[in-house]
């Protein structure tokens, strides 16, 4: 009885202010998109630094015999000594927390490898084995710090030069987060009026029934009794809200960046998964709840006046 | 029939011999609305028995209604001691005044009926905000409803019934939790004589089932029927309590 009761009560509230009900609707579902959007970027950044980190990885570039004019080749081809030194740099002990692995490639592999990968092309033809020197990879345990390797190895003779991969990515990274921090203002822009709204909402429909809340508190019906109406008014406002922002946030990953990341981005980006969409989901569901007490509990307070 | 609150008759006031019936008490009750205002209530001692039918007379402002408003706990007195049911309200925590409510009704002069709600919705809406269950609803409301005799009009609108039908849908919402106390505030005052005359008997019978009546009236006539205990304030003090009094006093 009392349920069915409270849920009429809301229903009667639902139909008297659909104009404002509806506005906390699209308030809360346009936030929670922008919220749910910086928080699947957050996870798309995450799972490609984590793929790409795996492969990246810093090179040193050993001197061939042919350059004499660059990095620290005055002496030409590295000498065997020389590129001991290097190896030995990079295991030392004092090395040790930022580097993995240190594997060599001879100057013989460095140029099959350079022979497979533009076979046909006119590079191919043109580099000699004397063009190319050995190759340390070095894999580091956080890419990150690359200048700690480049800086210990970039200076040893025998050393042509350091290369190191994450250079490529940083930029795009830098821009993901930009994006990132972009959507989260507006989110909070926009949360903040989501908030207004429905605490406008709660005191429109707390006043419109003011003569039945006058008549509850006469016959003693309990606070919790007459607020919680207009509590589940702004919550079940807000739930929807949140429902059509999963909602969207799944039907635009699904449907239209899916396929378009695959088509133009596919190598950059990898795989986006709408199935991310439903990691994110509690969190925005939870978001409109709290944004739905929060507003009714500022707004109530007044009604908590017997 | 088993009232709300009878458990509540071995009270602080109910232990001074003098006072074991009493639902009401004021002791040196004030009680000022604005600082520096004249108080609505002076330093005023009252003493209302279980089962009276008390009117309370006087001009407007001299302070009925904030007596009314008092004994309802809607204000807090400024100073003394108001006992209800047994119990200090003055020092009543805000969390269990609407408990305190349900054993007690309130009619005004207005009506203040629900205009979406039906004479029947309207009257059950006062068992369910406080949460009786279904069947019981069934049987009361229409007992009640016969009590202020309007059996047969439960599916009317309050906007398709006359003023004093109104009314009596507003008795009988007070009436229909048994309340120990129905406070009644110019029940009569938006209703011609003939009219009036049939809320005092609606509201005579709701006395005669044991329920206390408080009632704030201008109606000389409905008073001068006589028989009933009269209270005037002037200026928020007790100028006369008669037990069967009339309204302008002896004269």
């Amino acid at each position: 009885m009392r349920i069915r009761f409270v849920l009429a009560e809301i229903f009667h509230g639902f139909r008297r202010n659909l104009t404002m009900i509806s506005a906390v609707i699209l308030v809360t579902f346009v936030s929670l998109s922008a919220v749910g959007a910086a928080l699947m970027l957050q996870l798309q950044v995450d799972r490609l630094k984590g793929a790409w980190y795996d492969k990246v990885e810093v090179q040193v570039w050993l001197c061939p015999a042919e350059v004499q004019d660059e990095g620290n080749c005055a002496a030409g081809a590295v000498t065997a000594d020389q590129q001991q030194a290097v190896e030995d740099r990079l295991n030392s002990s004092e090395l040790a927390p930022y580097v993995d692995e240190v594997t060599v490639e001879t100057k013989e592999e460095v140029y099959q490898s350079f022979q497979d990968r533009f076979s046909g092309s006119y590079l191919a033809e043109e580099v000699t084995q004397d063009s190319l020197g050995p190759v340390l990879h070095v894999k580091m345990s956080d890419p990150t710090n690359f200048e700690v390797v480049t800086d210990a190895v970039g200076t040893m003779p025998g050393v042509l030069e350091t290369y190191d991969q994450s250079d490529l990515f940083e930029p795009l990274f830098d821009v993901l987060a930009k994006v990132r921090l972009a959507a989260l203002a507006i989110a909070l822009v926009l949360a903040l009026a989501a908030i207004l709204l429905i605490t406008t909402t709660i005191r429109l429909s707390a006043l419109s029934r003011q003569r039945e809340t006058s008549i509850m508190k006469l016959v003693g019906a309990s606070n919790i009794f007459i607020q919680l109406p207009f509590m589940l008014e702004g919550a079940v406002a807000a739930l929807l809200g949140s429902a059509l922002a999963v909602g969207a946030l799944w039907g635009v990953t699904r449907f239209w960046l899916a396929d378009w990341v695959q088509a133009n981005f596919d190598l950059l980006m990898g795989q986006i998964n709408p199935m991310d969409v439903f990691k994110v989901a509690p969190w925005l569901v939870l978001a409109a709840v709290v944004l739905a007490g929060f507003s009714s509990a500022l707004t109530l307070r007044r009604f908590t006046k017997v | 029939m088993t009232w709300p609150g009878d458990a509540l008759v071995t009270s602080p006031t109910a232990q001074k011999g003098q006072q074991r019936s009493a639902v009401i008490t004021f002791e040196n009750v004030t009680k000022i609305y604005a600082r520096g205002a004249r108080p609505a209530l002076d330093g005023l001692s009252l003493e209302i028995p279980r089962g009276q039918f008390c009117f309370l007379v006087g001009a407007s402002g001299s302070g009925k209604s904030t007596l009314l408003s008092v004994v309802l706990r809607e204000e807090r007195a400024t100073s003394g001691k108001v006992y209800v049911l047994g119990q200090d309200i003055t020092r009543m925590p805000s969390r269990r005044i609407p408990r305190f409510r349900r054993q007690i009704g309130a009619v005004f002069q207005d009506f203040r009926l629900l205009e979406g709600k039906n004479v029947f919705d309207n009257v059950a809406f006062a068992m369910q905000v406080i949460g009786r269950p279904r069947h019981a609803i069934m049987r009361s409301v229409p007992d009640v409803l016969k009590l202020v005799g309007l059996g047969g009009k439960e599916k009317r609108m309050p906007h398709e019934l006359s003023g004093g039908e109104q009314q009596r849908v507003a008795i009988a919402r007070a009436a229909v939790n048994r309340p120990r106390i129905l406070l009644a505030d110019e029940p009569t005052g938006n209703l011609d004589p003939r009219t009036s005359e049939g809320i005092m008997t609606v509201l005579e019978r709701v006395n005669q089932t044991g329920t206390t009546v408080v009632m704030a009236t201008h109606d000389v006539g409905l008073v001068d029927r006589g028989g009933h205990r009269v209270v005037e304030l002037v200026e928020g003090r007790i100028v006369r309590d008669e037990s069967s009094g009339y309204y302008g006093g002896d004269a």
